[in-house]
C-alpha cells in the first residue's frame, strides 16, 4: 500500500505517495527526476548513491524512501547554495577529481559529511572516509587532493567569516 | 598552407569544460532519460553455463501485471547476427545471436526479455518465464577447451579452436642454441572485469519512423551502422547519442545484443524502451577482459644481453566472440612484447579457444598489459638468475635513441622514443639507490621489502587504415573532426571520438584555440551524437583518440584558420602570407592596431559580398585524418612494496612513474589518466580476478566478491614525464589512455616478488592476495627447514 511522507528535498518540502519497498534513490530518481544521484551496484559497495539524510552521508539504495518520512535530504544538486558551488564542488573541478563523473556526486555529498566533522584532516583519514565510495576512473590522488583543498577553503573562508564578526 | 606553431593553450593545465555539469549532477546519462509511456526491459539469463534450451514457457510471465510484451530468441532472429568487425587468418567465428536460441552458452547468456511499465514488473515477470534446460558438459578453462573431446562450444564451428596467431622473427633456434642463459615462466593473466563505475544502459525511442537510441557506449557511431543493418532502418533515420558516458576501459566498445533490443522494442512497439543492468548482470553479461596463460622463455647471454623470447599462450575469449575480441589476444599483444627492448630473435603463438565463460573482449590495455607483464616478469626472471640489478638488465637490452624510427623483431616501425631518462628519472623518485637500507628496515619490523621497475612501450594510435586492413581489423582506423564557425564567430567543434571522460570537450578545445588563435572558452566541442557529427567517427578507446581525433581537429582547425586568414587578407588589402590571428584579432604581423576581429572575417564569409575572388562562400571544414603509423608511448614505474610477515598483506608504501607520451595538450588531464590507469593496473596486481568454478558459476559475480580498489588500497602517485615527439602527426603527441595500466602491474607484481625472493620464491600469479602470500611463504619456510 502507497503511503504519503514528506521529505525536505534540497530545501523544499516534498510530500509523495511512496510504496513500502521503494528505495530512497529511486524517489529521488524516479519520482522527483533528481537524477544527479546515481545507483553503480546492488550490493551497497559503489557509494554512487550517496545523499546527505539528516546531514549524514547515506547510500540511498540502502534505505526505504519511507524511512526519510520528515526527514531533510540533500543531494548533489542541493550542493550549490544561491548560485554558488559547494568548496568541495570548487575542489573537485579545480583538482581535477573526476573525469566521467559518476561517482562523484556521492563522492562529493561524503566528502561534505566528513568535513563537516573532520574540518583539517590527514591523507590517511580522507581515505578512509571514502573508502565506501568508489572511482574506476581517478585512482583517487586528485579526489585526496580535492577533499584536503575543500578542507583549507573551508578553514579559511570560516576564519575570514570570524574575522569580519570581529570587525564589526 | 599556414601551419599553427603558436602553443598557447597547448601544453596548459586548462580546468575541464566538462565539470560544471558534472559537479551539480545536471549531466544526462542514458539511465536518465525518462520518456513519457517508456516501458522497461528486463532479460532472463541462464543460469547454466553450458545447456540446450528444451522449451520456454512464456505464458505465465505474460499474464503478470503490467507486461507488455515478452520475447524469445526466435522474435528477436530479425535483429541479425551481433557484429565482429576482425578477421585474423583463419579465424572460426561464432554465431552469436542477441538472444540465444537453440542453446545457452554460458552463465548469463539472455534467453529471453520482458518488457512491462515499470522496471519492477519487468522484474518480477522475468522471474516467472521459466526455461526447460537440458545441461551439457562445461568448459571453462581455455587450455582444456583445445583439448580432444572437450565440450563443444560453438557446435556448428566443430572446434573450440577461434585462431592461431604466429608472429616470428630472427632464428629462434639460434638465439636459444647460443644462450649461456635461459629462463623460463607460466604466467596466469588472469581474467578482469572492467566494472565501469556506470552500468550499462540503452534507451530508445521511436517516432515519425525515426529511431533515436542512448547508449553508454564508446562507439556510438558503429552502434547506429549495425541498428540501421540489423534492424532494417535507413541510416538517416537512426540517431544513436552517448550521452555523458560513466566510464568504459574497452567494456563499452561493443555493439550489445541490449542495444538492439531496444531499438528493436521501440519499433515494433511504437513505445520508449530502457534497459539498464543491474550491477550483478552487468558481471555476467558485460565483456570481460584479460584471460591469457602461458609460458615465455628467454635466452640470454650472462651479461643480461637477450637474445631472443619465445612464447606460447592460450587466450581464452569466452564462449562468443565480441566486435574486437581477437584484436587484443593477438595484434595488440604480440607485437609489442619486444617492449623497449632489442630482441634479435622472436618466435610467438597465440591460440584463442571458445569457453562456456562470458566473452572476452578488449579491457584498459587491451593485450598490451598482457604483453608487457609477460616481458616485464621474465625481464626480473633473467636478472634474478644472473644476479645482476633489474634495472641494469634492462638498460642493457633497451633500443638505443638514435636507432628510431626503429623496426621491430615483429615488425613494426617505433617513431620515436629515448627510454633510459624515464628509467633514470623514475628511478631518482623512487629512490632506488636507498633500497636496500629500507629493505633492512622493514626486515628488523619482521616484514618484507620489495622494489619492482616495470618498463613498457605501448602502441597506440588505432590505426593506420592500411595496417588495420592488412592486419585483419573489417574497419579504417581515422578519425574525423568537423569545424563550424557561426557567422558571430561561434565555434562548434563536432568530433568523432566518444569520450566517457577523458575530457575531450576541453582538450579538443585547446587544439583548436591555438590553430585558430582565439580562446577556447569560445569554442564548444560537440560529441556522441551521430546527428550532428561527421557521417562517420570511430569513436574512443585503445588512447587512439588523441593521437587521431584530436589530429582530425588540429587539420580542421588549420584549414578554418586558412580561410580566415585569406579573408582577412582581403579586407585588410595585405598579402596573407603577411597576415596572423591571435588573440582572436586577426591582422596584419606587427600592426595589431589595424586589426579586424575573428567574428567580423567570419560574418564576412557568411554575408558573401567581399571575399577573394572565386572563394565558397560559408566558414566550415570537416576533416577525416587517417593516420600514417601508430604511436609509441613508453615510461617506466616504479612500485615499492612492504609485506607483513605475519598476515602476506601488501602495502604499496610508494609508487613512482615517469611517462612519456610526447606533446601534452593538457597535463592535468594527462596525469589523470595516469592515476587512473595505475590504479587499475595495482587492482590486477594485487586485488582483482574473475573466478569461476567448474560449472562454469562466476563466483567471482558481484563487487563483495571482486574487489575494485578503494581509496585505501592504492597510495599517492608520484608521477614525472619526459617529451618525446612523434614526428607520426603534426602535434607530435602519442596518447596516454592505457599508459598507466600497462606499466603499473607488472611493477607491482616485481615489487612484490622482489620481497618475497628472499624465501626462494621465484614467482607467484595474480593477484596477489594476502592469502596467497601468506601460504606461498609458508610454505617456502617449510622447505627451508627441511
Ligand atoms: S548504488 Fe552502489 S552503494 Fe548505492
Ligand atoms: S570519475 Fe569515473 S568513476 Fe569516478
Amino acid at each position: 500500500m502507497a503511503q504519503a511522507i514528506t521529505v525536505t528535498v534540497n530545501g523544499t518540502k516534498r510530500t509523495k505517495d511512496v510504496e513500502p519497498s521503494q528505495l530512497l534513490v529511486e524517489l529521488l530518481r524516479d519520482t522527483l527526476g533528481l537524477t544527479g544521484t546515481h545507483v553503480g551496484c546492488d550490493t551497497s559497495q559503489c557509494g554512487a548513491c550517496t545523499v546527505l539524510v539528516d546531514g549524514r552521508a547515506t547510500k540511498s539504495c540502502t534505505i526505504l524512501a519511507v524511512q526519510t518520512d520528515g526527514a531533510e535530504v540533500v543531494t548533489v544538486e542541493g550542493l550549490a547554495k544561491n548560485g554558488e558551488l559547494h568548496p568541495v564542488q570548487r575542489a573537485f573541478a579545480s583538482e581535477h577529481a573526476l573525469q566521467c563523473g559518476f561517482c562523484t556526486p556521492g563522492l562529493m555529498i561524503t566528502a561534505v559529511d566528513f568535513l563537516a566533522r573532520n574540518a583539517s584532516p590527514s591523507d590517511a583519514e580522507i581515505r578512509h572516509a571514502i573508502e565506501g565510495n568508489l572511482c574506476r576512473c581517478t585512482g583517487y590522488h586528485n579526489i585526496v587532493n580535492a577533499i584536503r583543498s575543500a578542507a583549507a577553503m573551508m578553514t579559511m573562508s570560516a576564519q575570514s567569516k570570524v574575522a569580519a564578526e570581529v570587525k564589526r | 598552407m599556414t601551419t599553427a606553431t603558436t602553443t598557447t593553450y597547448i601544453g596548459t593545465r586548462l580546468q575541464r569544460k566538462e565539470d560544471p555539469r558534472l559537479i551539480t549532477g545536471s549531466g544526462l546519462f542514458t539511465d536518465d532519460v525518462t520518456l513519457p509511456g517508456m516501458v522497461y526491459v528486463s532479460l532472463v539469463r541462464s543460469p547454466h553455463a553450458h545447456a540446450r534450451i528444451r522449451r520456454i514457457d512464456t505464458s505465465a510471465a505474460t499474464k503478470e501485471p503490467g507486461v507488455v510484451a515478452v520475447l524469445t530468441g526466435k522474435d528477436l532472429e530479425a535483429t541479425g547476427v551481433l557484429p565482429v568487425f576482425i578477421s585474423v587468418p583463419k579465424q572460426s567465428t561464432s554465431k552469436h545471436m542477441p538472444i540465444a536460441t537453440d542453446k545457452v552458452r554460458y552463465a548469463g547468456d539472455a534467453v529471453a526479455a520482458v518488457v512491462a511499465e515499470t522496471r519492477d514488473a519487468a522484474k518480477r515477470a522475468a522471474d516467472a518465464v521459466t526455461v526447460d534446460y537440458e545441461p551439457l558438459p562445461v568448459v571453462v578453462d581455455a587450455t582444456k577447451a583445445l583439448e580432444p573431446g572437450a565440450p563443444i562450444v560453438n557446435e556448428e564451428l566443430g572446434t573450440n579452436l577461434v585462431f592461431t596467431y604466429p608472429v616470428k622473427g630472427g632464428d629462434i633456434d639460434k638465439a636459444f642454441g647460443d644462450a649461456e642463459v635461459k629462463v623460463s615462466l607460466h604466467l596466469v593473466n588472469q581474467r578482469l572485469i572492467a566494472n565501469a563505475m556506470e552500468p550499462r544502459s540503452a534507451a530508445a525511442k521511436f517516432e515519425a519512423g525515426e529511431l533515436t537510441l542512448w547508449s553508454t557506449t564508446q562507439i556510438p557511431h558503429f552502434v547506429q551502422l549495425i541498428a540501421s543493418l540489423n534492424l532494417g532502418l535507413s541510416q538517416n533515420k537512426v540517431r544513436v547519442i552517448a550521452p555523458e558516458v560513466g566510464g568504459g576501459f574497452g567494456s563499452k566498445l561493443q555493439v550489445y545484443a541490449e542495444e538492439l533490443l531496444v531499438g528493436h522494442l521501440a519499433k515494433t512497439l511504437g513505445r520508449p524502451v530502457k534497459w539498464t543492468e543491474e550491477r550483478r548482470e552487468g558481471y555476467l553479461a558485460t565483456v570481460h577482459g584479460r584471460d591469457l596463460v602461458g609460458d615465455i622463455e628467454v635466452a640470454a647471454k650472462r651479461d643480461g644481453t637477450i637474445l631472443g623470447v619465445r612464447i606460447r599462450t592460450v587466450a581464452n575469449m569466452g564462449a562468443y566472440l565480441q566486435a574486437f575480441a581477437p584484436v587484443s589476444a593477438t595484434i595488440l599483444h604480440a607485437f609489442i612484447i619486444p617492449g623497449p627492448y632489442i630482441i634479435p630473435a622472436f618466435d610467438i603463438e597465440i591460440r584463442g579457444a571458445y569457453t562456456n565463460t562470458t566473452p572476452v573482449d578488449a579491457y584498459r590495455g587491451a593485450g598490451r598489459p598482457e604483453a608487457i607483464y609477460a616481458m616485464e616478469r621474465a625481464i626480473d626472471r633473467l636478472a634474478d638468475e644472473i644476479g645482476m640489478d633489474p634495472a641494469e638488465v634492462r638498460r642493457k637490452n633497451f633500443i638505443p635513441p638514435d636507432a628510431f624510427p626503429f623496426n621491430t623483431i615483429t615488425g613494426i616501425t617505433y617513431d620515436s622514443g629515448n627510454y633510459a631518462p624515464a628509467l633514470d628519472r623514475a628511478l631518482a623518485m623512487a629512490d632506488y639507490k636507498g633500497f636496500e637500507k629500507r629493505r633492512a628496515e622493514s626486515k628488523g619490523r619482521g616484514n618484507y621489502r620489495g622494489i619492482g621497475i616495470s618498463s613498457y612501450v605501448e602502441i597506440c594510435g588505432l590505426a593506420p587504415s592500411k595496417a588495420n586492413s592488412a592486419l585483419g581489423v573489417g574497419w579504417g582506423g581515422y578519425e574525423s573532426a568537423r569545424i563550424r564557425v557561426h557567422p558571430t564567430g561561434a565555434v562548434q567543434v563536432f568530433t568523432g571520438t566518444s569520450p566517457h571522460g577523458q575530457g575531450h570537450e576541453t582538450s579538443w578545445s585547446q587544439i583548436a584555440a591555438d590553430a585558430l588563435g582565439i580562446s577556447p572558452n569560445d569554442i564548444e566541442v560537440r560529441h556522441g551524437d551521430t546527428f550532428e557529427s561527421p557521417g562517420m567517427g570511430v569513436g574512443t578507446f585503445g588512447s587512439r583518440s588523441l593521437p587521431v581525433g584530436g589530429i582530425a581537429v588540429h587539420k580542421a582547425a588549420e584549414k578554418i584558420r586558412e580561410k580566415v586568414i585569406q579573408i582577412g587578407a582581403h579586407l585588410l588589402e595585405a598579402s596573407p602570407d603577411d597576415v596572423v590571428i591571435e588573440g582572436g584579432k586577426v591582422f596584419v604581423k606587427g600592426v595589431p592596431e589595424k586589426a579586424k576581429n575573428f567574428g567580423d572575417v567570419s560574418m564576412a564569409a557568411y554575408v558573401a559580398n567581399n571575399l577573394p575572388a572565386g572563394m565558397e562562400p560559408g566558414l566550415e571544414a570537416t576533416v577525416y585524418y587517417d593516420p600514417p603509423n601508430f604511436t609509441f608511448p613508453f615510461g617506466t614505474h616504479v612500485a615499492e612494496v612492504e609485506i607483513d610477515g605475519e598476515t602476506g598483506a601488501v602495502e604499496l608504501v610508494r609508487y613512482s612513474a615517469c611517462d612519456d607520451c610526447g606533446r601534452q595538450i593538457n597535463p592535468m588531464i594527462v596525469e589523470g589518466q595516469l592515476h587512473g590507469g595505475i590504479a587499475q593496473g595495482i587492482g590486477q596486481a594485487l586485488y582483482e580476478g574473475a573466478v569461476y568454478d567448474d560449472n562454469g558459476q562466476l563466483l567471482s559475480g558481484s563487487m563483495m566478491e571482486y574487489h575494485v580498489p578503494t581509496a585505501e588500497d592504492v597510495p599517492a602517485f608520484k608521477l614525472d614525464h619526459t617529451v618525446t615527439l612523434t614526428k607520426t602527426n603534426p602535434l607530435g603527441v602519442k596518447g596516454v589512455g592505457e599508459a598507466g595500466t600497462i606499466g603499473s602491474t607488472p611493477a607491482v607484481v616485481n615489487a612484490v616478488i622482489d620481497a618475497l625472493s628472499p624465501l626462494g620464491i621465484k614467482h607467484l600469479d595474480m593477484p596477489l592476495t594476502p592469502e596467497k602470500i601468506w601460504r606461498a611463504t609458508l610454505k617456502s619456510k617449510g622447505e627451508g627447514k627441511r
